[in-house]
């Protein structure tokens, strides 16, 4: 990873808490949605860019996620600051379990059983209607309570006068934040180091001691707490949690943000996930043929541009200076 | 305790949606098995078979034997696209990560699914079966199709042909050597990149006829593709990626444990399914009839 | 220090290796040669853990270790180098090193603590003694293939092993690369005090620096001894009729 001198994920951040202020209600929605997905596919890196295992049910943590946190929320009466951490909690249980089994499989068999996990959670969540309200959801999640922030308004001017929506937005913005710090901090660490180890070689990293398939177990059950936890933002967010959450195509969707934006670098997904989102609310403003335009970004990407906008950035960067640089 | 009768028209249901989806799976098996790689898009190639079975009777119109034309018609109307997709953008990718390859065919269903939608439209379509197989006769107090009955006979007689090609034929004793060791046999003279382009166009010309043949039977509607590739893969998992009798004897099991399973546990169906996939990869990952890849 | 005992492993009916045994001394320096096809990368692959036996038995400093998982071998004091050069080949050659520290010492499941400048005066301090200190910042990906194998060798003793199998370790390496090759390997196993278990074409090679010669011959042992007996071996020299060495 070289070390950037202008610290550009918090200039991003800082920006971030200032589009309820200058843009429109719809770009705030955006920027909420760009959030959430961008950890997302971030978590999801941590399995495929870092510890080379490729996940196709990626979603079932997601929607464990959201539907642990809208249960907890809207039929129990559970605080957020409750709901939220079990999102994660009950996604990282669920990821023991089936990343247990998961990982003493490789590649294709790898990816097929993390298919048929999410579809069981998709199946459970679809036809469970007491518990999850099948195949129609549930509708009108609450947002968290925000009174406090509003009782504390005359005393800090900056924190009255939003919306709910907005409110959400900058505990969005909060949460996800702290939640790449973990995650950088957990990829620039020895045992991220570990996982690369496992990526570029698992033979070889056996031989230095690593225990590959614990390893791989604790990349698996913290991907899927981190998507959880997404999951569980996301629930909120969308007003209402379904089944399509944990759909093998949501899946296939962030899996191809994770690949737009670049699997080599760390904030590559977050990029992706923003491009897509933006050029997906752009083209169906002209027309339905969305999947269209992205299958053909898609096949482009993988063509010409495998290492994502990162990998294309990164090209472009040491084409342009000629300096040899140190890792 | 359920009338035999019923029980026997049940089975016999899920034989005849076992038969369809082997026609279909049996293309991704061999694709997986040659190729090795998971083709997605072949659920598309799968209903771009049935939309071209149906435009091309709206062309031909309703003669004696329209029907056949058409099927047979859009079964080589997609295996050529399958080929030239396979020739000319698929082959670039060989050298390249798996993960590359299957994202690849990712994309083709959403631009193909797409395409489709342009040319056909959302609104359901659908083509009526073919005159001489109209109607439909009783046996054991159930009521067949003669459709119905055509397919269950075409499917093992398929299946019978496809395992005599492999085994007998000089093509299909190479197809068996590509799965087993592409490089010797590239070294040896085979020509393996046509081969690799022939067995893709035989895939996607058993898709695109599993297509056109289920349209008498099924309405053709557009997310056809994404629901049959689904169950495609847990068939190929039972029974095993890259062994063709897997596939058939998965295509069986899954025709019978859906149309019991709707019957006796209509919530745990699709649940079930996904189930019996995952349990097999657990138990033993190459299916039932699969051998355990290098 | 290490014994095989009877050693067997079958491939579908094919049997690769058909009770072996043999006995590597604490200190020594040993070969196993053969022809190709004599299972000796077979052989190494079931001492190591990497396939398990159908029958025999592994004993490392005189514990049973037959068929234990290869991370848990490394722990116990077997380093290994692969035929095909095996390196972590998008990290860069410190990184590589460093690495096989992190885990050695331990290390691996801290998740916080950044890992640059972990260990870096020991990871500098065997680049130097492998000659490859000057590469420290180049991906190992990118390096000739002389120099991706003296990576190897460094990566193994990162892990402070006290014996050291190596799967021909000048496969592949000019004349003048080999000679180099061995003079390092020589002057690190002698430095560390370490056991030495290779397996080797270049016969040259084996009988300049070997104290011990296992021969093997699709999958059986034909001899066994010093370099002298060995090369006068009848049956050795049969096997090795028209070998061009």
């Amino acid at each position: 990873m070289r070390p950037s001198r202008v610290p550009w994920a918090l200039l991003v951040l800082v920006a971030a808490f200032f589009v309820p202020a200058v843009g429109s209600r719809f770009y705030t929605f955006l920027a909420n949605d760009v959030v959430i997905w961008a950890l997302f596919a971030t978590s999801l890196n941590l399995l495929v860019g870092y510890t080379g295992l490729v996940s196709f049910g990626h979603a079932a943590y997601f929607g464990i996620g959201a539907y642990t946190t809208g249960i907890l929320m809207k039929r129990l009466g559970v605080t957020f600051l409750v709901a939220f951490p079990a999102a994660g909690l009950v996604a990282a249980i669920f990821a023991l379990f089936f990343g247990f089994f998961c990982v003493r499989l490789t590649r294709i068999y790898f990816a097929m059983l993390t298919l048929a996990f999410a579809q069981i959670v998709w199946a459970i969540c679809f036809k469970w209607n007491e518990v999850t309200g099948g195949e129609q959801g549930m509708p009108e999640i609450p947002y968290p309570d925000f009174g406090l922030l509003e009782r504390l308004a005359p005393l800090l001017p900056p924190l009255g006068g939003y919306r709910t929506s907005e409110y959400f937005y900058f505990l969005t913005l909060v949460l996800v934040a702290l939640c790449f710090w973990a995650l950088r901090r957990i990829v620039a660490s020895p045992f991220g180091r570990m996982l690369t180890t496992i990526r570029e070689n698992p033979e070889r990293a056996e031989f230095i001691g690593v225990n590959v398939r614990r390893y791989e177990l604790a990349a698996f059950v913290l991907a899927g707490s981190f998507a959880g936890l997404a999951g569980g933002l996301f629930g909120i967010f969308n007003r209402g949690v379904f089944p399509d959450f944990a759909y093998w195509t949501k899946s296939s969707e962030v899996l191809i943000m994770t690949l737009l934006g670049g699997m080599g670098a760390f904030y590559g997904p977050a990029v992706g996930a923003l491009v897509l989102l933006w050029l997906n609310q752009q083209i169906i403003s002209v027309t339905e043929y969305w999947p269209l335009i992205l299958g053909g970004i898609l096949v482009i990407l993988l063509f010409a541009f495998p290492g994502g906008l990162a990998g294309a950035l990164e090209a472009l960067r040491t084409r342009l200076v000629r300096r040899p640089r140190s890792a | 305790m359920p009338d035999p009768s019923f029980v026997f028209a049940q089975s016999l249901s899920g034989l005849t949606a076992a038969m369809f989806l082997f026609l279909i799976a049996s293309g991704l098996s061999l694709i997986f098995g040659v190729l090795r790689v998971l083709n997605f898009a072949h659920g598309t190639f799968y209903m771009l078979g049935a939309y071209s079975a149906f435009q091309l009777v709206q062309w031909i119109g309703t003669g004696p034997g329209t029907f056949w034309v058409a099927a047979l018609g859009a079964a080589v109307a997609v295996a050529a696209l399958g080929g030239l997709v396979e020739r000319f953008l698929f082959r670039h990718l060989y050298g390249k990560d798996e993960l590359y390859q299957l994202l690849f065919t990712y994309a083709l269903v959403l631009i193909l699914s797409d395409v489709a939608k342009i040319l056909w439209g959302t609104q359901q379509k659908s083509v009526s079966r073919p005159p001489g197989l109209n109607g439909a006769f009783s046996l054991f107090g159930a009521t067949i199709p003669y459709y119905n009955l055509f397919i269950l006979l075409l499917g093992p007689f398929i299946a019978l042909a496809f395992w005599f090609a492999l085994q007998r034929t000089r093509v299909g004793r190479f197809i068996r050597a590509a799965a087993l060791d592409r490089e010797t046999l590239g070294a040896l003279g085979v020509n393996v990149s046509g081969l690799y382009t022939g067995v893709f166009v035989l895939a996607s010309f058993l898709g695109g006829l599993g297509g056109a043949l289920v349209t008498p039977v099924r309405t053709i509607v557009p997310g056809m593709d994404t629901e049959i590739i689904v169950e495609a893969f847990i068939v190929v998992v039972i029974g095993g990626l890259g062994s063709f009798w897997g596939t058939f004897l998965g295509s069986l099991i899954y025709g019978q444990v859906l149309s019991f399973g709707i019957l006796f546990f209509p919530r745990f169906s699709i649940f079930s399914v996904f189930a019996l996939m995952a349990a097999v990869l657990i138990i033993r990952p190459w299916g039932l009839l699969g051998r355990p890849l290098k | 220090m290490l014994d095989v005992h009877d050693i067997r492993k079958s491939f579908d009916g094919f049997q690769a290796v058909g009770g072996v045994s043999f006995t590597v001394p604490r200190g020594s320096i040993s070969a196993i040669i053969g022809p190709n096809g004599a299972g000796k990368t077979t052989l190494f692959n079931l001492i190591t853990g990497h396939l398990t036996p159908d029958a025999g038995r592994v004993v490392f400093k005189e514990r049973d270790v037959t068929g234990i998982a290869p991370h848990d071998l490394c722990r116990l004091g077997m380093g290994r180098s692969f035929q095909r050069t095996n390196i972590f080949p998008r990290l860069t050659v410190h990184q590589n090193v460093q690495a096989a520290f992190l885990s050695h010492r331990g290390r691996g499941w801290n998740l916080f603590t950044p890992v640059e400048g972990l260990y870096r005066e020991e990871t500098d301090a065997l680049l130097q003694s492998v000659g490859l200190l000057d590469k420290a910042g180049e991906v190992s990906g990118f390096l000739s293939h002389g120099n991706q194998k003296q990576l190897e060798l460094g990566i193994a003793l990162a892990l402070e092993p006290e014996i050291l199998l190596l799967d021909e370790p000048t496969a592949g390496m000019s004349a003048a690369e080999t000679r180099e090759s061995i003079r390092l390997i020589e002057r690190i196993a002698a430095d560390r005090g370490l056991t030495l278990l290779f397996t080797e074409h270049d016969m040259e090679v084996v009988f300049s620096i070997a104290h011990r010669i296992t021969v093997l011959h699709q999958g059986r042992v034909i001899a066994d001894g010093a370099p002298a007996d060995v090369r006068l071996d009848p049956e050795v020299r049969r096997v090795y009729l028209g070998e061009s060495h």
